[in-house]
C-alpha cells in the first residue's frame, strides 16, 4: 500500500517541486527531487507571459456563478418534480433524466453555431449558459427529496407558506449534505471544464485557467517547462485544496452514481 | 458525467391523496392552477435550458450530418447520407476505430484491474489507509488538461522522471512523443493514473458491503485468499464491476482533454480517437457536416453501452 501511495502521489509532488526549479536544475542529470532553493521566478514569468491573475479571477468567478446557478436550477426543478402535483410531471422528469444519456460531445457543433450566432463568442455568458442546465443535480436532489417526509412540506403549505418559501425555509435546510455534494461536484466540473471554453474563447482576457495553459504551451513552439509547470500548479492547487478540505462530501457526490444505481 | 439510472418509480404511490377527490374540494381548481404556475416557474428554466442546449443540438446535429457544410460558411448542400458513406469508406476510419478500441479497452480494462487491486489493499485495516485513499483519489478531481501537461514533462525521454525510473530497472526510455505506439501508451498510462482512485473507491464500497462472515466461512473451509477472491468476492462484486465497466467506457469514449494536452491526436494520427476526430474535423478542418456524421456514430456507440446498462439495472435491481 505504501508503494502504491508513493507511485500515485509522486507526480503531483514532482510537479510542485519542479515548478520551483530554475532552468539549469530542470535539465541536470541525474535528477534531484528538491530544488536547491525555492524560487518563484517561474510563477513570475508565467504571470508576465499570460494574464495569470485575470485567468484566475475568471476561473473563480465562472466557477462560483456557474455552480451556484446550477445548484439553484437543480433545486427548483427537483422541488417541482417531487412536491407539485401537475399532469405532465412524469413526462418532464423523463425529459430531464434522458439528457443524462446524451453525450455533450454530440451537442458541441450545433451549440457552437448557436453561440456564435448570438454573438456570444469570447463572452462569459457564452462559456456559462450552455452548460447551466443540470440533469445530474436535478436527479440527485429528486432522489433526496423523495426521502423527505411529505408531512413537513404539507404543514408548511397549511401555514400559508408559498412554494418558494417552503423550498428555501423547509426543504433546503433538510438537504444540506446533498446540496454540498452537488455544489462541490459542480465546482470541480466547472473549474476543470476545458473543451467548451477552449472553443468559445480565444481572447486571453476572457479565458479560464485550463484554457490559458494552452497559450503557455504554444508560445515560441518550444516548451519552457518551469513556467508551464508553475501555471499547472496554479490550475490544480485550488481544486486540490478544496478536495483536501471537503473530501468526504466531494467524494460522496462524485461516486453518487454508483450509490444510487 | 455519467450516472447509473434507477428504474422508474412512481413518485407518490403511497401518497393516498387521489387527484379526483382533490378536484372536488372547494377552491381546488384555484389551487391546481397555482400549482401549475409554480411548476412552470420552478422547473421551467431548467427544462428550457435542456431543450435549447441539449435536445435542439441533438436534432440539429443529425440534420447537419446530412449536409456538406463548413463551419461558419453561408453555403450548405444537402448530400443525404454522403458524409456517412465517406466516413465508412475513408481509409482513416479503420485507424480511428482501432485507436478508439485499443484506448477504450486498455483504459477500462486497466482501470478495473488496478482499481480492484488497490481496493483490496485499502480494504485491509492498515495504518495510513486514509492517506492512501486521499492520494489515490486526488488525480480524479484535477483538470485533465493540466494533468496532461504535467505528465508530458514526466515522460520527457531525456530529462523526465519516467526515464530516470526506467533507468533504475535498466530500461532505456522509448521516444514517448514521436514513436508510435508509445504516444498512445503514454496517454493510456496517464488516463489510468487519473481514474484508478475513482474505480478503487467504488470497488471499496462494494467490498465493504460483502458480509465478513462469507469471507471468514470460506477461509474456515480452507480456501486460500486467492480462491476466496475468485469464488466468493468477485462474483459478489459483479454488479459493481458492471457499473464501472459502463461508466468507464462512457467516459473513456468521450475523453478529450488528455489527448489535446499531450499528443493532439498525433503523431500521424496514432492517438486520434473517434472523439478527437470529431473535434479535429469540425473545428480544425472546419468540416462541420462530416464531423456531425462522426458525432452520430459516437452517439450510437454510447447509446448502445447505456442501453445495455439500463437492461441490466432493470433485471438486477435487487443488487442496488
Amino acid at each position: 500500500m505504501v508503494a502504491a501511495t508513493v507511485v500515485l502521489g509522486a507526480p503531483l509532488l514532482w510537479m510542485l517541486l519542479a515548478s520551483l526549479k530554475d532552468r539549469d536544475e530542470l535539465y541536470r542529470l541525474p535528477l534531484q527531487w528538491l530544488p536547491q532553493q525555492a524560487d518563484l521566478a517561474n510563477y513570475l514569468q508565467a504571470a508576465q507571459t499570460v494574464p495569470l491573475g485575470r485567468l484566475l479571477a475568471n476561473s473563480i468567478a465562472l466557477t462560483l456563478v456557474g455552480s451556484g446557478l446550477k445548484v439553484v436550477l437543480g433545486l427548483c426543478c427537483a422541488y417541482a418534480l417531487v412536491f407539485l402535483d401537475v399532469p405532465l410531471r412524469r413526462a418532464v422528469f423523463v425529459l430531464v433524466l434522458a439528457t443524462l444519456m446524451i453525450p455533450p460531445q454530440i451537442t458541441i457543433i450545433p451549440n457552437y453555431t448557436l453561440v456564435a450566432d448570438l454573438g456570444w463568442l469570447n463572452t462569459y455568458q457564452g462559456i456559462l449558459v450552455p452548460g447551466l442546465a443540470s440533469a445530474f443535480g436535478t436527479f440527485l436532489f429528486r432522489q433526496h427529496f423523495l426521502s423527505l417526509p411529505r408531512s413537513v412540506v404539507e404543514a408548511a403549505e397549511l401555514d400559508g407558506a408559498g412554494h418558494w418559501r417552503t423550498l428555501w425555509r423547509v426543504v433546503v435546510p433538510m438537504s444540506v449534505p446533498t446540496l454540498a455534494a452537488v455544489a462541490l461536484v459542480s465546482v470541480v466540473t466547472e473549474w476543470n471544464d476545458y473543451l467548451w471554453p477552449f472553443l468559445v474563447v480565444d481572447d486571453a482576457e476572457k479565458m479560464t485557467l485550463p484554457v490559458g495553459l494552452t497559450l503557455l504551451q504554444n508560445i515560441d513552439g518550444m516548451t519552457n517547462w518551469g513556467v508551464l509547470l508553475a501555471a499547472t500548479v496554479v490550475v490544480t492547487l485550488p481544486i486540490l485544496l478544496v478536495f483536501l478540505l471537503l473530501q468526504r462530501r466531494l467524494v460522496a457526490g462524485l461516486t453518487a452514481g454508483a450509490v444510487t444505481g | 458525467m455519467s450516472i447509473a439510472v434507477l428504474p422508474a418509480r412512481r413518485p407518490h404511490a403511497a401518497d393516498g391523496r387521489p387527484v379526483a377527490r382533490l378536484a372536488r374540494r372547494p377552491g381546488a381548481r384555484r389551487r391546481r392552477r397555482r400549482a401549475t404556475l409554480a411548476f412552470a416557474l420552478l422547473a421551467g428554466p431548467n427544462v428550457l435550458l435542456l431543450l435549447v442546449f441539449v435536445y435542439r443540438p441533438l436534432v440539429e446535429s443529425l440534420y447537419l450530418s446530412t449536409l456538406q457544410w463548413n463551419l461558419g460558411s453561408p453555403v450548405a448542400r444537402f448530400i443525404g447520407l454522403g458524409n456517412y458513406r465517406e466516413w465508412f469508406t475513408s481509409p482513416e476510419t479503420a485507424g480511428v476505430l482501432v485507436t478508439t478500441g485499443v484506448f477504450t479497452a486498455a483504459t477500462v480494462g486497466g482501470a478495473l484491474v488496478m482499481g480492484l487491486g488497490l481496493a483490496l489493499l485499502l480494504d485491509r485495516r492498515l495504518v495510513g489507509r486514509g492517506v492512501a485513499r486521499t492520494v489515490a483519489f486526488a488525480p480524479y478531481v484535477l483538470s485533465g488538461f493540466a494533468v496532461g501537461i504535467l505528465w508530458l514533462f514526466i515522460f520527457d525521454p531525456r530529462y523526465g522522471l519516467m526515464s530516470t525510473v526506467l533507468g533504475w530497472f535498466g530500461a532505456a526510455s522509448p521516444q514517448w512523443y514521436t514513436d508510435p505506439p508509445w504516444p498512445l501508451v503514454m496517454v493510456v498510462v496517464v488516463y489510468l493514473w487519473k481514474h484508478v482512485g475513482y474505480v478503487a473507491l467504488i470497488y471499496l464500497a462494494g467490498l465493504q458491503s460483502i458480509p465478513q462472515d462469507l469471507r471468514d466461512a470460506a477461509a474456515l473451509d480452507g480456501a486460500s485468499p486467492a480462491r476466496t477472491l475468485r469464488s466468493v468476492v468477485l462474483p459478489l462484486l459483479t454488479p459493481t464491476t458492471f457499473f464501472l465497466l459502463v461508466t468507464m467506457m462512457l467516459s473513456s469514449l468521450q475523453s478529450f482533454d488528455l489527448i489535446q494536452a499531450m499528443t493532439q491526436g498525433g503523431p500521424l494520427g496514432s492517438t486520434t480517437t473517434l472523439m478527437y476526430q470529431i473535434y479535429e474535423e469540425g473545428f480544425v478542418n472546419g468540416r462541420a457536416g462530416y464531423a456531425s456524421a462522426g458525432a452520430t456514430v459516437l452517439f450510437v456507440l454510447l447509446l448502445v453501452v447505456t442501453a445495455v446498462q439500463l437492461r441490466f439495472v432493470e433485471r438486477k435491481v435487487h443488487y442496488a
